[in-house]
Protein backbone atom coordinates (compact mmCIF):
# COMPACT_ATOMS: atom_id res chain seq x y z
CA UNK A 1 0.00 0.00 0.00
CA UNK A 2 1.60 3.29 -1.25
CA UNK A 3 -1.49 5.35 -0.11
CA UNK A 4 -0.18 8.32 1.81
CA UNK A 5 -2.70 9.67 4.58
CA UNK A 6 -3.42 13.67 4.34
CA UNK A 7 -5.61 14.66 6.42
CA UNK A 8 -4.69 18.49 6.46
CA UNK A 9 -7.12 19.71 3.11
CA UNK A 10 -9.85 17.85 5.53
CA UNK A 11 -9.33 20.24 8.01
CA UNK A 12 -8.95 23.14 5.83
CA UNK A 13 -12.34 22.40 4.46
CA UNK A 14 -14.12 21.52 7.78
CA UNK A 15 -16.32 24.79 7.60
CA UNK A 16 -17.47 23.77 4.35
CA UNK A 17 -18.17 20.19 5.61
CA UNK A 18 -20.21 21.50 9.06
CA UNK A 19 -21.95 24.32 6.55
CA UNK A 20 -22.97 21.47 4.58
CA UNK A 21 -24.03 19.80 7.64
CA UNK A 22 -26.38 22.17 8.43
CA UNK A 23 -27.90 21.19 5.23
CA UNK A 24 -28.46 17.82 5.54
CA UNK A 25 -29.64 18.24 9.12
CA UNK A 26 -32.73 21.05 7.59
CA UNK A 27 -33.26 18.43 4.63
CA UNK A 28 -33.97 15.81 7.32
CA UNK A 29 -35.77 18.16 9.86
CA UNK A 30 -38.32 19.70 7.18
CA UNK A 31 -38.62 16.30 5.35
CA UNK A 32 -39.35 14.55 8.38
CA UNK A 33 -42.00 16.83 9.89
CA UNK A 34 -43.47 17.38 6.12
CA UNK A 35 -43.76 13.13 6.36
CA UNK A 36 -44.81 13.02 9.88
CA UNK A 37 -47.80 14.70 8.83
CA UNK A 38 -48.59 13.36 5.65
CA UNK A 39 -48.24 10.30 6.72
CA UNK A 40 -50.88 10.81 9.36
CA UNK A 41 -52.95 11.97 6.64
CA UNK A 42 -52.51 8.92 4.80
CA UNK A 43 -53.56 7.08 7.46
CA UNK A 44 -56.56 8.32 8.17
CA UNK A 45 -57.40 9.02 4.38
CA UNK A 46 -56.77 5.08 3.78
CA UNK A 47 -59.48 4.12 6.59
CA UNK A 48 -61.49 6.60 5.97
CA UNK A 49 -65.37 5.78 3.75
CA UNK A 50 -64.54 8.30 0.89
CA UNK A 51 -63.34 5.76 -1.82
CA UNK A 52 -61.26 7.97 -3.94
CA UNK A 53 -59.56 8.75 -0.50
CA UNK A 54 -58.86 5.68 0.37
CA UNK A 55 -57.66 5.05 -3.28
CA UNK A 56 -54.97 7.86 -3.67
CA UNK A 57 -53.60 6.99 -0.08
CA UNK A 58 -53.21 3.18 -0.67
CA UNK A 59 -51.27 4.20 -4.15
CA UNK A 60 -49.29 6.41 -2.18
CA UNK A 61 -47.99 4.32 0.51
CA UNK A 62 -47.18 0.96 -1.74
CA UNK A 63 -45.53 3.11 -4.53
CA UNK A 64 -43.25 5.08 -1.32
CA UNK A 65 -42.94 1.26 0.37
CA UNK A 66 -42.24 -0.58 -3.01
CA UNK A 67 -39.88 1.60 -5.31
CA UNK A 68 -36.36 2.66 -4.37
CA UNK A 69 -35.75 5.77 -2.29
CA UNK A 70 -33.48 6.92 -5.82
CA UNK A 71 -35.78 6.39 -7.86
CA UNK A 72 -38.91 8.58 -6.27
CA UNK A 73 -35.89 11.25 -6.20
CA UNK A 74 -35.41 10.58 -9.98
CA UNK A 75 -38.80 11.01 -10.76
CA UNK A 76 -39.24 13.92 -8.89
CA UNK A 77 -36.19 15.53 -10.31
CA UNK A 78 -35.47 13.94 -13.91
CA UNK A 79 -39.14 12.19 -14.59
CA UNK A 80 -40.88 15.76 -13.74
CA UNK A 81 -38.11 17.88 -15.14
CA UNK A 82 -38.72 15.71 -18.82
CA UNK A 83 -42.56 16.97 -18.59
CA UNK A 84 -41.04 20.19 -18.16
CA UNK A 85 -41.62 20.61 -14.15
CA UNK A 86 -38.66 21.80 -12.99
CA UNK A 87 -37.54 21.85 -9.43
CA UNK A 88 -34.78 23.26 -7.44
CA UNK A 89 -32.64 20.39 -5.84
CA UNK A 90 -33.41 21.22 -2.71
CA UNK A 91 -37.11 21.28 -2.41
CA UNK A 92 -36.76 17.94 -4.90
CA UNK A 93 -34.80 16.07 -2.03
CA UNK A 94 -37.52 17.68 0.69
CA UNK A 95 -40.60 16.42 -1.86
CA UNK A 96 -38.86 12.75 -2.02
CA UNK A 97 -37.74 11.93 1.16
CA UNK A 98 -41.27 13.50 2.66
CA UNK A 99 -42.77 11.10 -0.15
CA UNK A 100 -41.22 8.16 0.78
CA UNK A 101 -41.72 9.48 4.97
CA UNK A 102 -44.78 9.33 4.67
CA UNK A 103 -45.78 5.99 2.80
CA UNK A 104 -43.78 4.46 5.92
CA UNK A 105 -45.13 6.22 8.41
CA UNK A 106 -48.57 6.05 7.56
CA UNK A 107 -48.24 2.08 7.99
CA UNK A 108 -46.36 2.93 11.41
CA UNK A 109 -49.60 4.53 12.33
CA UNK A 110 -51.55 1.95 11.19
CA UNK A 111 -50.03 0.20 14.24
CA UNK A 112 -49.77 2.70 16.53
CA UNK A 113 -53.66 3.23 15.88
CA UNK A 114 -54.62 -0.56 16.52
CA UNK A 115 -52.43 -0.32 19.80
CA UNK A 116 -54.92 2.32 21.11
CA UNK A 117 -58.39 0.27 22.39
CA UNK A 118 -61.49 1.73 20.72
CA UNK A 119 -62.27 2.18 24.15
CA UNK A 120 -60.25 5.51 24.57
CA UNK A 121 -61.89 7.25 21.46
CA UNK A 122 -65.13 6.30 22.92
CA UNK A 123 -64.84 7.75 26.34
CA UNK A 124 -63.14 10.98 24.49
CA UNK A 125 -67.01 10.97 22.55
CA UNK A 126 -69.00 10.31 25.41
CA UNK A 127 -67.43 13.62 27.09
CA UNK A 128 -68.85 15.62 24.50
CA UNK A 129 -65.25 16.38 21.93
CA UNK A 130 -65.80 15.84 18.54
CA UNK A 131 -63.93 13.30 16.90
CA UNK A 132 -61.09 15.71 15.77
CA UNK A 133 -60.90 16.68 19.57
CA UNK A 134 -60.95 13.28 20.59
CA UNK A 135 -57.64 12.35 17.96
CA UNK A 136 -55.97 15.21 18.91
CA UNK A 137 -56.10 15.66 22.88
CA UNK A 138 -56.99 11.90 23.89
CA UNK A 139 -55.62 9.36 20.85
CA UNK A 140 -52.84 10.33 18.93
CA UNK A 141 -50.82 11.43 22.45
CA UNK A 142 -50.99 7.80 22.66
CA UNK A 143 -50.32 6.86 19.19
CA UNK A 144 -47.17 8.92 19.10
CA UNK A 145 -46.03 6.93 22.23
CA UNK A 146 -46.54 3.67 20.51
CA UNK A 147 -44.79 4.39 17.37
CA UNK A 148 -42.07 6.46 18.79
CA UNK A 149 -39.37 4.26 18.66
CA UNK A 150 -40.22 3.41 14.87
CA UNK A 151 -40.38 6.94 14.20
CA UNK A 152 -37.10 7.64 15.68
CA UNK A 153 -35.97 4.68 13.46
CA UNK A 154 -37.38 6.01 10.45
CA UNK A 155 -36.06 9.56 11.37
CA UNK A 156 -32.85 8.48 11.52
CA UNK A 157 -33.25 6.56 7.70
CA UNK A 158 -34.30 10.32 6.45
CA UNK A 159 -31.20 11.96 7.72
CA UNK A 160 -29.26 9.36 6.28
CA UNK A 161 -31.19 9.25 2.75
CA UNK A 162 -30.53 12.63 1.99
CA UNK A 163 -27.34 11.66 1.26
CA UNK A 164 -29.41 11.06 -2.25
CA UNK A 165 -28.90 14.54 -2.42
CA UNK A 166 -26.15 14.69 -4.15
CA UNK A 167 -27.06 12.94 -7.16
CA UNK A 168 -29.86 15.15 -8.00
CA UNK A 169 -26.77 17.92 -7.22
CA UNK A 170 -27.87 18.89 -3.87
CA UNK A 171 -24.45 20.11 -2.01
CA UNK A 172 -25.83 18.07 1.09
CA UNK A 173 -23.00 16.70 3.17
CA UNK A 174 -22.78 13.72 0.49
CA UNK A 175 -22.12 16.56 -2.59
CA UNK A 176 -20.11 18.74 -0.52
CA UNK A 177 -17.75 15.34 0.32
CA UNK A 178 -17.97 14.57 -3.25
CA UNK A 179 -16.85 17.79 -4.26
CA UNK A 180 -13.72 18.06 -2.07
CA UNK A 181 -12.51 14.79 -3.02
CA UNK A 182 -12.81 15.83 -6.58
CA UNK A 183 -10.97 19.05 -5.83
CA UNK A 184 -7.91 17.33 -3.67
CA UNK A 185 -8.30 13.42 -4.71
CA UNK A 186 -8.03 12.95 -0.92
CA UNK A 187 -10.75 10.34 -0.85
CA UNK A 188 -10.23 8.06 2.04
CA UNK A 189 -9.57 10.54 4.17
CA UNK A 190 -13.04 13.02 3.11
CA UNK A 191 -15.69 10.08 3.15
CA UNK A 192 -13.86 8.83 6.82
CA UNK A 193 -13.87 12.46 8.45
CA UNK A 194 -17.83 12.62 6.68
CA UNK A 195 -18.92 8.95 8.29
CA UNK A 196 -17.79 10.31 11.33
CA UNK A 197 -19.78 13.38 11.01
CA UNK A 198 -22.98 11.06 9.99
CA UNK A 199 -23.02 9.00 12.93
CA UNK A 200 -22.28 12.11 15.45
CA UNK A 201 -25.34 13.62 13.40
CA UNK A 202 -27.21 10.62 13.90
CA UNK A 203 -26.01 9.91 17.64
CA UNK A 204 -27.00 13.93 18.19
CA UNK A 205 -30.65 13.25 16.69
CA UNK A 206 -31.25 10.28 19.14
CA UNK A 207 -30.82 11.77 21.58
CA UNK A 208 -32.52 15.09 21.00
CA UNK A 209 -35.70 12.51 20.55
CA UNK A 210 -34.74 10.41 24.17
CA UNK A 211 -35.39 14.33 25.74
CA UNK A 212 -38.20 14.73 23.78
CA UNK A 213 -40.09 11.75 24.77
CA UNK A 214 -38.52 12.37 28.54
CA UNK A 215 -40.72 15.51 28.39
CA UNK A 216 -43.41 14.15 26.88
CA UNK A 217 -43.98 11.08 28.17
CA UNK A 218 -43.42 11.41 31.58
CA UNK A 219 -45.66 9.30 34.13
CA UNK A 220 -46.64 6.74 31.46
CA UNK B 1 -86.60 11.83 31.09
CA UNK B 2 -84.98 8.79 28.83
CA UNK B 3 -88.03 7.66 26.35
CA UNK B 4 -86.98 4.71 24.24
CA UNK B 5 -89.37 3.22 22.17
CA UNK B 6 -89.32 -0.21 19.89
CA UNK B 7 -85.56 0.30 19.89
CA UNK B 8 -84.05 -2.46 17.42
CA UNK B 9 -80.45 -2.52 16.90
CA UNK B 10 -78.74 -5.61 14.92
CA UNK B 11 -74.59 -6.57 14.54
CA UNK B 12 -74.94 -7.75 11.10
CA UNK B 13 -76.70 -10.66 11.18
CA UNK B 14 -77.65 -10.85 14.70
CA UNK B 15 -79.93 -8.41 16.40
CA UNK B 16 -79.17 -7.53 20.15
CA UNK B 17 -82.10 -5.02 20.91
CA UNK B 18 -85.72 -6.97 19.60
CA UNK B 19 -87.79 -3.73 20.24
CA UNK B 20 -87.19 -2.19 23.82
CA UNK B 21 -89.40 0.21 24.87
CA UNK B 22 -88.53 2.00 28.38
CA UNK B 23 -88.60 5.36 30.48
CA UNK B 24 -86.19 6.68 32.64
CA UNK B 25 -87.71 9.26 35.37
CA UNK B 26 -85.43 12.55 36.15
CA UNK B 27 -84.01 11.17 39.69
CA UNK B 28 -84.36 7.36 38.88
CA UNK B 29 -81.94 4.85 38.94
CA UNK B 30 -82.44 1.78 37.05
CA UNK B 31 -80.32 -1.28 37.28
CA UNK B 32 -80.32 -3.59 34.45
CA UNK B 33 -78.81 -7.01 34.27
CA UNK B 34 -79.18 -10.05 32.34
CA UNK B 35 -76.44 -12.53 30.96
CA UNK B 36 -74.03 -11.25 28.62
CA UNK B 37 -74.78 -10.90 24.98
CA UNK B 38 -78.21 -10.21 26.22
CA UNK B 39 -77.83 -6.23 24.58
CA UNK B 40 -77.90 -4.37 28.03
CA UNK B 41 -74.44 -2.38 27.57
CA UNK B 42 -75.53 -2.12 23.52
CA UNK B 43 -79.03 -0.48 24.84
CA UNK B 44 -76.18 2.39 26.86
CA UNK B 45 -74.04 2.81 23.39
CA UNK B 46 -77.51 3.65 21.41
CA UNK B 47 -78.79 6.24 24.44
CA UNK B 48 -75.12 7.75 24.28
CA UNK B 49 -75.08 7.47 20.34
CA UNK B 50 -72.26 5.71 20.70
CA UNK B 51 -74.15 3.10 18.16
CA UNK B 52 -76.43 3.51 15.81
CA UNK B 53 -79.96 2.18 15.70
CA UNK B 54 -81.63 0.49 13.52
CA UNK B 55 -85.25 1.73 14.03
CA UNK B 56 -87.64 2.81 16.91
CA UNK B 57 -86.26 5.76 18.47
CA UNK B 58 -84.55 7.13 22.21
CA UNK B 59 -85.52 10.63 23.11
CA UNK B 60 -83.70 12.36 25.88
CA UNK B 61 -85.13 15.41 27.50
CA UNK B 62 -87.22 15.30 24.25
CA UNK B 63 -84.52 15.35 21.61
CA UNK B 64 -84.08 12.44 19.49
CA UNK B 65 -80.77 10.89 19.90
CA UNK B 66 -80.21 9.63 16.27
CA UNK B 67 -82.08 12.10 14.63
CA UNK B 68 -80.03 13.85 11.89
CA UNK B 69 -80.78 17.34 13.09
CA UNK B 70 -79.17 16.38 16.65
CA UNK B 71 -75.92 17.50 17.58
CA UNK B 72 -75.05 14.69 19.58
CA UNK B 73 -71.21 16.78 20.99
CA UNK B 74 -73.77 18.89 22.60
CA UNK B 75 -76.16 15.81 23.53
CA UNK B 76 -73.69 13.93 24.72
CA UNK B 77 -72.67 16.46 27.46
CA UNK B 78 -76.42 15.80 29.10
CA UNK B 79 -75.17 12.28 29.30
CA UNK B 80 -71.88 10.95 31.51
CA UNK B 81 -71.15 7.88 30.83
CA UNK B 82 -68.33 5.08 32.42
CA UNK B 83 -67.48 2.53 30.76
CA UNK B 84 -66.17 -1.49 31.91
CA UNK B 85 -62.23 -0.81 30.59
CA UNK B 86 -60.60 1.77 32.41
CA UNK B 87 -60.29 4.28 30.19
CA UNK B 88 -58.53 6.96 31.91
CA UNK B 89 -56.26 8.98 29.51
CA UNK B 90 -52.98 7.47 30.08
CA UNK B 91 -50.60 10.06 29.37
CA UNK B 92 -53.05 12.76 31.38
CA UNK B 93 -52.86 12.82 35.30
CA UNK B 94 -56.22 12.60 37.14
CA UNK B 95 -56.66 16.16 37.18
CA UNK B 96 -56.01 16.89 33.68
CA UNK B 97 -58.36 13.58 32.68
CA UNK B 98 -60.63 15.41 34.45
CA UNK B 99 -60.22 19.01 33.13
CA UNK B 100 -59.70 17.82 29.29
CA UNK B 101 -63.52 17.71 28.41
CA UNK B 102 -64.10 21.31 30.41
CA UNK B 103 -61.52 23.32 28.57
CA UNK B 104 -62.15 21.78 25.25
CA UNK B 105 -66.03 20.81 24.73
CA UNK B 106 -67.20 23.75 27.46
CA UNK B 107 -64.33 26.46 26.32
CA UNK B 108 -63.12 27.00 30.14
CA UNK B 109 -60.00 28.60 31.08
CA UNK B 110 -57.17 26.36 31.82
CA UNK B 111 -57.57 27.49 35.71
CA UNK B 112 -61.21 27.27 36.14
CA UNK B 113 -61.43 23.43 34.64
CA UNK B 114 -58.39 22.35 36.89
CA UNK B 115 -60.18 24.09 39.81
CA UNK B 116 -63.22 21.84 38.19
CA UNK B 117 -61.24 19.39 38.32
CA UNK B 118 -59.85 19.47 41.87
CA UNK B 119 -63.27 19.87 43.43
CA UNK B 120 -64.98 16.69 41.42
CA UNK B 121 -61.88 14.27 42.24
CA UNK B 122 -62.34 15.50 46.03
CA UNK B 123 -66.11 14.98 45.30
CA UNK B 124 -65.31 10.96 44.71
CA UNK B 125 -62.46 10.99 47.66
CA UNK B 126 -59.59 11.23 45.34
CA UNK B 127 -58.14 14.56 46.68
CA UNK B 128 -54.66 13.45 47.11
CA UNK B 129 -54.64 11.95 43.64
CA UNK B 130 -54.45 15.13 41.91
CA UNK B 131 -50.95 14.78 40.01
CA UNK B 132 -51.21 11.02 39.81
CA UNK B 133 -51.36 9.37 36.52
CA UNK B 134 -53.26 6.40 35.66
CA UNK B 135 -50.79 3.74 35.92
CA UNK B 136 -50.45 4.86 39.68
CA UNK B 137 -53.93 4.52 40.64
CA UNK B 138 -55.55 0.96 41.47
CA UNK B 139 -58.31 0.28 38.87
CA UNK B 140 -60.96 1.22 41.32
CA UNK B 141 -59.20 4.50 41.95
CA UNK B 142 -59.34 4.96 37.73
CA UNK B 143 -62.72 4.44 37.84
CA UNK B 144 -63.47 7.04 40.14
CA UNK B 145 -61.69 9.18 38.51
CA UNK B 146 -63.59 8.10 35.27
CA UNK B 147 -66.83 9.37 37.05
CA UNK B 148 -65.40 12.81 37.65
CA UNK B 149 -64.47 13.13 34.71
CA UNK B 150 -67.84 12.47 33.81
CA UNK B 151 -69.41 14.57 36.16
CA UNK B 152 -67.15 17.33 35.38
CA UNK B 153 -69.12 17.77 32.30
CA UNK B 154 -72.83 18.24 34.37
CA UNK B 155 -74.47 15.65 32.94
CA UNK B 156 -78.36 14.87 33.77
CA UNK B 157 -77.89 11.87 33.22
CA UNK B 158 -75.24 8.90 33.84
CA UNK B 159 -74.77 5.63 32.10
CA UNK B 160 -72.59 2.80 33.92
CA UNK B 161 -71.40 -0.09 31.77
CA UNK B 162 -70.68 -2.74 33.93
CA UNK B 163 -68.10 -0.49 35.80
CA UNK B 164 -67.18 -2.74 38.35
CA UNK B 165 -66.53 -6.38 36.32
CA UNK B 166 -63.23 -5.46 35.62
CA UNK B 167 -62.06 -4.65 39.29
CA UNK B 168 -60.14 -7.19 42.03
CA UNK B 169 -63.39 -7.85 44.14
CA UNK B 170 -61.49 -5.52 47.10
CA UNK B 171 -62.11 -2.95 44.79
CA UNK B 172 -65.32 -3.04 43.67
CA UNK B 173 -67.06 -1.13 47.36
CA UNK B 174 -65.46 2.17 46.28
CA UNK B 175 -66.73 2.35 43.61
CA UNK B 176 -69.93 1.21 44.36
CA UNK B 177 -70.25 3.59 47.35
CA UNK B 178 -69.44 6.07 44.38
CA UNK B 179 -72.13 5.13 42.48
CA UNK B 180 -74.55 5.22 45.46
CA UNK B 181 -73.47 8.51 46.72
CA UNK B 182 -74.47 9.99 43.21
CA UNK B 183 -77.57 7.94 43.21
CA UNK B 184 -78.30 9.81 46.99
CA UNK B 185 -77.83 13.46 45.53
CA UNK B 186 -80.46 12.56 43.18
CA UNK B 187 -78.76 11.73 39.73
CA UNK B 188 -80.69 9.88 37.18
CA UNK B 189 -78.75 6.65 36.73
CA UNK B 190 -78.63 3.86 34.44
CA UNK B 191 -76.47 0.96 35.48
CA UNK B 192 -75.63 -2.40 33.57
CA UNK B 193 -74.09 -4.38 36.47
CA UNK B 194 -73.88 -7.99 37.43
CA UNK B 195 -73.76 -7.16 40.97
CA UNK B 196 -77.02 -8.15 42.28
CA UNK B 197 -76.89 -6.70 45.59
CA UNK B 198 -75.50 -3.92 44.64
CA UNK B 199 -78.58 -3.62 41.90
CA UNK B 200 -81.11 -4.05 44.55
CA UNK B 201 -79.43 -1.84 47.32
CA UNK B 202 -79.35 1.71 44.65
CA UNK B 203 -81.72 0.79 41.89
CA UNK B 204 -85.49 2.26 42.33
CA UNK B 205 -86.59 -0.50 39.39
CA UNK B 206 -84.71 -2.68 37.82
CA UNK B 207 -84.83 -4.39 34.54
CA UNK B 208 -84.35 -7.90 33.18
CA UNK B 209 -82.71 -8.44 29.85
CA UNK B 210 -82.87 -11.69 28.13
CA UNK B 211 -82.08 -11.81 24.45
CA UNK B 212 -82.66 -8.53 23.36
CA UNK B 213 -85.82 -8.17 25.05
CA UNK B 214 -86.76 -6.62 28.43
CA UNK B 215 -88.12 -9.82 29.69
CA UNK B 216 -89.39 -8.09 33.27
CA UNK B 217 -88.87 -4.70 34.94
CA UNK B 218 -89.86 -4.04 38.37
CA UNK B 219 -89.25 -2.70 41.62
CA UNK B 220 -85.91 -4.63 43.48
CA UNK B 221 -88.21 -6.44 46.03
CA UNK B 222 -90.25 -7.72 43.25
CA UNK B 223 -88.18 -8.21 41.04
CA UNK B 224 -85.60 -10.01 42.58
CA UNK B 225 -88.23 -12.02 45.65
CA UNK B 226 -91.13 -12.49 43.31
CA UNK B 227 -89.83 -13.05 39.24
CA UNK B 228 -92.39 -13.31 37.08
CA UNK B 229 -90.51 -14.42 33.97
CA UNK B 230 -89.20 -17.99 33.78
CA UNK B 231 -85.95 -16.62 32.04
CA UNK B 232 -85.49 -14.29 34.90
CA UNK B 233 -86.02 -17.21 38.13
CA UNK B 234 -83.15 -19.18 36.21
CA UNK B 235 -81.00 -15.96 35.72
CA UNK B 236 -81.36 -15.56 39.49
CA UNK B 237 -80.75 -18.94 40.47
CA UNK B 238 -77.66 -18.97 38.55
CA UNK B 239 -76.18 -15.90 40.03
CA UNK B 240 -76.61 -16.42 43.74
Amino acid sequence: MDYEFLWRPVFQAFPQLLKASLVTIEVSIISMVIGLAAGLLLFFARSSGVWIARFFASVWIEVARNTPALFQLFFFKFGLGAIGIIIDSYITVVMALAFNTAGYMAETFRGGFKAIPGSQLNSARSLGMTFVQAQCYVVIPQVLRAVWHPMTNQFIWVMLLTSLGMLVGLRELSGETQFLYSKTFRAFEFFAATAIIYYCIAKLMLLLFRLIAWRLFRGQ
Amino acid sequence: MIEIKNLKKSFDELQVLKGIDLTVNNGEVLSVIGSSGSGKSTLLYCINALEPIDSGSILVDGIGVHDKSTDVNKLRQKIGMVFQQFNMFPHLTAQENVALAPRKVKKMSKKDAMDLAARQLEHVGLGQKLNSYPSALSGGQQQRVAIARALAMEPSYMLFDEVTSALDPELVGEVEDTMRMLAKEGMTMILVTHEINFARDVSDRIAFFHEGRMEEINSPDQLINHPTSEHTVKFLSNVR
